[in-house]
């Protein structure tokens, strides 16, 4: 017994010993530990990139959420069939063909065929709408269609048929790199979200910083610590057993250091996701991801 | 998800004596029947899928009884050995009395 505790407390030095390390030289060890070069991903899946210098952030590297799973989720994310993910895609194809609402519409009947017009709306969002004047994430703009052009309900933003529609339309994009827009009127949409982002909120009195900036690639208990990015949403988390919103992971983070979460589609939560976006810009769509 | 959506990935040809790999995936929400309803405090009732059978030609290749402890949308992957052609049949079995089933051939030259 004795020399069993002996060896736990000795790999625990070493594990701590190792923690240290990793900050610096993270982006050989993931490349390592995937034997993997840029080139050699699989399809569709954000390469570790050097930041643009364009991108409002400290992070001298920034890389998706991707690289920081266990091999076995991985290998979910890399087979489509395999992906779960792709059941809420497949439904949001049927539901863009579907008519509803007073108008008798579907998205097809002014979208047409989505694989064209659709692609690379998913990484360009939220977006600046002018008629609006603020800007629209992926669900408030088919609500807004929804509303104004087929005379229909809202759907609601954790649905199953929001859900469906929003993985859709940004797997349409995937491999391409975000690109939301940061400058004009979105600047102070970017400030406002970076200010959310630094600031120190809940009982553990924490920011999304410390966590995503200051340790990622360190476990927080048995959470490994990815850097937030948002390259993967909608995505399939294993713990939700389903798909799940960027603001749904929002609020759990919020919950999780005991801090009253904001409400999905609130103006704070919009603001968060364009900071991110843009802090993320350039990385590869990869809806729908997989995550632990 | 409302419905149950069934999705098969089998090969559609193969030479005689090949190993085929199948894979099986059908959403579903697998509850497990010792949740409660936040609100009411009643117990959600369990839902889950209880069966899945592979056959080929009517001969039953690959069956597994599902317990609770399965996670939603399950995932299954077996293999064959192709001898001759003909049609794969797969059959989940939902506690509501719901058979949800999808077919695929199999030519074998």
């Amino acid at each position: 017994m004795k020399g069993t505790a002996k060896i736990k407390a000795l790999s625990a030095l070493f594990a701590v010993t190792m923690l240290s390390a990793t900050s610096i030289t993270y982006m050989q060890t993931v490349k390592a530990e995937d034997g993997l070069k840029d080139d050699g991903l699989p399809n569709g899946i954000s390469k570790v990139m050097v930041k643009p210098a364009t991108n409002d952030g400290p992070l001298d590297e920034i890389f998706s959420g991707w690289h920081f799973r266990s091999k076995e989720t991985k290998n979910l994310q890399k087979d489509d069939f395999e992906n779960p993910g792709y059941l809420w895609v497949e439904q949001g194809e049927e539901l863009w063909a579907t008519k509803d609402g007073s108008e008798g519409k579907s998205c097809k009947s002014c979208h047409n065929d989505a694989a064209k017009t659709m692609k690379g709306v998913g990484a360009e969002m939220p977006k600046w709408n002018a008629k609006l004047k603020r800007p629209l994430t992926l669900e408030q703009r088919i609500n807004t269609c929804r509303t104004e052009s087929m005379g229909a309900k809202e759907w609601k933003w954790e649905s199953s048929q929001m859900l469906s529609m929003t993985a859709f339309v940004r797997n349409l994009s995937r491999g391409m790199p975000m690109n939301v827009q940061a400058d004009g009127p979105m600047k102070p949409w970017v400030e406002k979200g970076k200010k959310i982002y630094y600031t120190r909120v809940g009982q553990l009195n924490m920011s999304c910083s410390n966590c995503h900036e200051d340790n990622y690639g360190k476990y927080i208990r048995a959470d490994h610590l990815s850097q937030g990015q948002s390259n993967g949403f909608p995505t399939y988390r294993l713990k939700w057993q389903k798909l799940g919103s960027l603001h749904r992971r929002f609020k759990g983070c919020m919950k999780n250091i005991r801090a009253t979460p904001y409400k999905p589609g609130s103006d704070e939560f919009v603001a968060l996701e364009i900071y991110l976006s843009q802090r993320g810009k350039g990385l590869e769509i990869e809806t729908p991801a997989v995550r632990n | 998800m409302a419905k149950s959506k069934p999705r098969v990935k089998a090969p559609k040809k193969a030479s005689k004596g090949d190993i085929v790999t199948i894979k099986t995936l059908i959403s579903h929400i697998m509850e497990t029947g010792l949740r409660k309803n936040k609100k009411t405090g009643k117990i959600i009732p369990r839902r889950i899928i209880n069966k899945f059978q592979a056959k080929f030609e009517g001969t039953e290749i690959f069956s597994v009884d599902l317990d609770p402890a399965i996670s939603a949308n399950p995932f299954f992957q077996f293999s064959m050995k192709a001898e001759k052609s003909g049609e794969f049949e797969f059959i989940w079995t939902d506690d509501n009395g719901e058979v949800y089933s999808k077919k695929s051939k199999l030519t074998v030259s």
